[in-house]
């Protein structure tokens, strides 16, 4: 396999990071040259267009048809040889689970792919034959990192920005800073927490993904399920003292539905409200924030409000009062308004001017309900008995716009806000239902004029038939005369 | 007020009285299978309507992928009498398609192509195919949904036909895919090429027909009453005419033609897509052909075996020459029953099939 790395390596076998010359290629961890070329020096750089040590090119530049020969009869075993990794190879053997399971993994995992191998990250020598010499702390070997370095392990390439951009140019390189930044990541730098999620408890380790990838554990639709391995765990999180009843109230929400049913990639999941790698709970002076991410329009609406003040005063989370947190149903027309069942209630009482606003607001968004279902139901009915009314049809989506429009604006709070779009939408509704009346009239008239045109056609038929028996009795009597 | 003066200065320019004397002198046969002759009539009178018709809805309609739509939707629902138009133009085309099959089939167990009417039964060919080209432009107009993914099949499928098809497809589509292009070749057709062409053979199969009078049956050609063609049997024409009128209004009013969904070339197929009724037998059959038929492509040679037969209707009258050879006779009859009960039992299985 030939890939490319960005940085050549030093003698202790780890990325040189100062290492800023054209890219070279290689052949599988071997340092052997195999480019096309055919040079077999085994040296690096080679003779070839993307190397550029003129130097070591020339002293190759002999080689001519020897080489030829030689790369021809020896070109199966070296291919092998090439594939070679004592890693991978030593620990896929290996009876323990814990040791083999990394060389299988690697296989899938998204730096195998980018060009980078075990010694990459754990140092040593992958072409030594024997334990100790691929082991050899000389050689930069590193071995297993421990829980409290991973970050800044992982953070020695992902933190550096000129490294980063060789391999994706648009992958951002703070993750180890936001990550101190996070409950996780201040527990294990202040009280060195080692029990607290890393960078491989999210990411996976030795079979990593990117997470555009589906099988990845952070992909959209498998990061709840993620988070959820620790964060659902009674007995997980019980020296945290923190709930575990997230995931299970998230799968009930609007946004799981979205997620998961609707294959809605959009949808928010832990992450997006939490944040990932900087993740913290949101206080309540800035869930609205959160959850104004997405539902932009109502948050910038909820902070005009009167709602507002009044919140801040009983220090209440300003969406997740009257929505939730994790388990946000579906809103609907019943969560507003007096009636029994009605969120409203649970602050204001009869007569108040919020008690007020709210049922008018309720009533105004049922008129236009009514409306448009009045309507939609007479242009159906038209349109089963053949009437053509799809303009009307598309024309009524105006209402349900409005309707749309309405819904959000009672987070103002104001049923003089919410009557500027209601009115509208009535004007929209009550256009659709007259268009309604007009095409079952016209039906009407249709089936009048076909039965009376019938009846004038039937008439001329019967004029035409005794016509011609007129016709043929004269022809016999002519005939007989 | 009299008229003999006018009609004296006519015929002394136009000689109508030869007319009136030729069609004095006509007779129609009577026999058992007289009720077949009005078949004929009826079809032309059907494309009558549609010329008249037609004619209204050009008066509106605009050619294009982005006004096609929308101007039919303007015709059957702003203009006045514009959906009785429409549906009357949409029902007719099927109702002429019908009665013409009904024509071709009763001139075929008749055996109405023998000597010497061989060229009007060529010239029937050639309007039959007319026709149908006439219902596979026409479907598209509307620019709707389920036409637009007709024609794309339809069109497809006179692509697989080797070294001609694709060049066939381009010159259809006007491009490698069907778009505004393809609506408007596909109107020029069906308003100019189509109208010109027809009419040209209308008048030559019309012509021979009277040429050559009508035809009687051998069983009854020594047993057979007349019946004069003007006025009797233009007249009884004229009853079936007027009432094909009153199923026209009927069908209109009660079964108004759908327009559906304007065609969207970037939506998905819808479901079961279905091309006209005429073209569903040999639809069904491409879709019961199996992909390989003896190492051939089983819809190329399903498309090559219609095309064949196609052929074959045009020589008809020269293979079949002997009005006396009763052997020949059976198994002409045979091979009518066998397509007709064929086209009737494949239509009906691809009306239904999903």
């Amino acid at each position: 396999m030939i890939w490319s790395a960005p940085a050549e390596r030093s003698d202790d076998g780890a990325l040189d990071k100062r290492m800023s010359q054209p890219t070279w290629k290689r052949y599988g961890t071997n340092s052997q040259c195999l480019c096309g070329s055919l040079c077999l020096c085994g040296e690096l750089p080679c003779d070839n267009i993307h190397h550029r040590d003129t130097e070591i090119t020339q002293r190759h530049g002999g080689f001519g048809l020897i080489a030829l020969v030689v790369m021809v009869l020896t070109i199966a075993t070296s291919a092998a040889a090439q594939q070679k990794n004592s890693c991978i190879d030593c620990h896929a053997k290996l009876d323990d689970p814990r040791i083999s399971a990394p060389a299988k993994l690697f296989d899938k995992d998204i730096h195998k792919a980018r060009g980078l191998m075990c010694n990459d990250c754990h140092g040593g020598d992958p072409n030594a034959t024997t334990a100790e010499a691929a082991h050899d702390v000389r050689k930069g070997y590193l071995g297993k990192p421990k829980t409290l370095d991973i970050p800044a392990y992982c953070g020695k390439c992902h933190s550096d920005a000129n490294l980063m951009k060789r391999f994706n140019p648009s992958l951002r390189v703070d993750q180890e800073s936001e990550y101190y930044t996070s409950v996780h990541g201040r527990l294990l730098k202040e009280k060195g927490e080692t029990r607290v999620a890393t960078c491989i408890s999210c990411h996976s380790v030795h079979g990593i993904r990117a997470p555009s990838d589906p099988l990845s554990s952070v992909y959209p639709s498998n990061v709840a399920t993620t988070c959820a391995k620790c964060h659902a765990s009674a007995d997980y999180m019980k020296p945290f003292g923190i709930p575990t009843n997230q995931f299970d109230n998230y799968k009930l929400s609007v946004h799981a539905k979205a997620l998961y049913d609707k294959q809605d990639l959009s949808a928010p999941t832990c992450n997006d409200c939490h944040g990932n790698h900087g993740a913290t709970p949101p206080g309540i002076a800035s869930v609205a924030n959160v959850c104004g991410q997405c539902h932009a329009r109502q948050a910038e609406l909820f902070q005009t409000s009167p709602h507002k003040k009044a919140f801040d005063d009983k220090q209440l989370g300003e969406c997740i009062t009257c929505h939730g947190n994790h388990a946000i149903p579906k809103p609907g027309d019943q969560m507003i308004g007096t009636q029994q069942g009605a969120l409203c209630i649970n602050c204001h009482t009869a007569g108040d001017k919020g008690f007020v606003a709210a049922g008018a607001m309720r009533a105004r968004i049922d008129d236009l309900i009514a409306s448009i279902d009045k309507s939609t139901a007479i242009l159906n009915l038209a349109e089963r008995k053949g009437m053509e009314v799809s303009k009307p049809k598309f024309e009524l989506k105006g209402a349900t716009d409005a309707l749309t429009h309405a819904r959000v604006l009672i987070h103002s709070s104001s049923t003089t806000e919410v009557d500027k779009v209601i009115e509208p939408g009535m004007d929209v509704a009550n256009k659709g239902y007259q268009a309604g009346v007009g095409a079952l009239a016209e039906l009407s008239f249709r089936r009048k004029g076909l039965a009376i045109s019938l009846l004038f056609i039937l008439f001329l038929a019967t004029l035409v038939y005794l016509k011609i028996r007129q016709i043929e009795a004269r022809q016999q009597q002519t005939d007989i005369g | 007020m009299r008229i003999e003066p006018l009609t004296n200065w006519l015929d002394e320019r136009l000689s109508i009285s030869t007319l009136t004397k030729l069609a004095d002198k006509k007779e129609v046969p009577l026999h058992r299978h007289s009720i077949w002759y009005y078949f004929g009539g009826m079809t032309l009178f059907l494309f009558v309507v549609q010329v008249t018709t037609g004619i209204l809805l050009l008066l509106y309609y605009r050619p294009s992928a982005e006004n096609a739509f929308e101007s039919v939707q303007f015709i059957i629902t702003e203009v006045k009498f514009g959906w009785l138009i429409r549906s009357i133009h949409s029902w007719s085309a099927n109702l002429m398609i019908a009665t013409l099959f009904i024509h071709m089939f009763s001139v075929f167990f008749l055996r109405a192509y023998h000597k010497p009417r061989e060229l009007t039964w060529v010239s029937g060919v050639l309007l039959l195919f007319i026709v149908i080209c006439f219902g596979f432009s026409g479907y598209l107009l509307p620019w709707n949904k389920l036409a637009f993914f007709a024609t794309k099949v339809g069109t497809e499928i006179a692509g697989v036909v080797p070294v001609i098809g694709h060049p066939v497809l381009r010159f259809l589509r006007g491009g490698d895919d069907v778009t505004g292009a393809t609506l408007t070749r596909f109107f020029g057709f069906h308003v100019a090429v189509l109208p010109a062409t027809a009419t040209v053979f209308l008048g030559v199969h019309v012509a021979l027909v009277q040429l050559h009078g009508m035809h009687v049956p051998k069983k009854y050609e020594h047993n057979y009453r007349r019946m004069k063609f003007f006025p009797n049997f233009i007249m009884r024409d004229l009853i079936g005419w007027i009432l094909a009128i009153g199923v026209l209004a009927a069908l209109a009013a009660i079964f108004p033609w759908e327009l559906g969904e304007k065609a969207d070339a970037f939506a998905p197929a819808p479901a079961g897509i279905k091309p006209e009724w005429y073209f569903l037998f040999m639809f069904q059959t491409l879709k019961w052909l199996p992909a390989k038929i003896l190492g051939m492509d089983g819809e190329v040679l399903g498309i090559m075996a219609f095309n064949i037969i196609a052929a074959l209707l045009f020589v008809v009258p020269f293979i079949d020459r002997d009005p006396a050879n009763r052997r020949k006779h059976l198994i002409f009859n045979i091979i009518g029953i066998v397509a007709v009960v064929y086209i009737v039992v494949m239509t009906i299985v691809g009306y239904v099939a999903k």
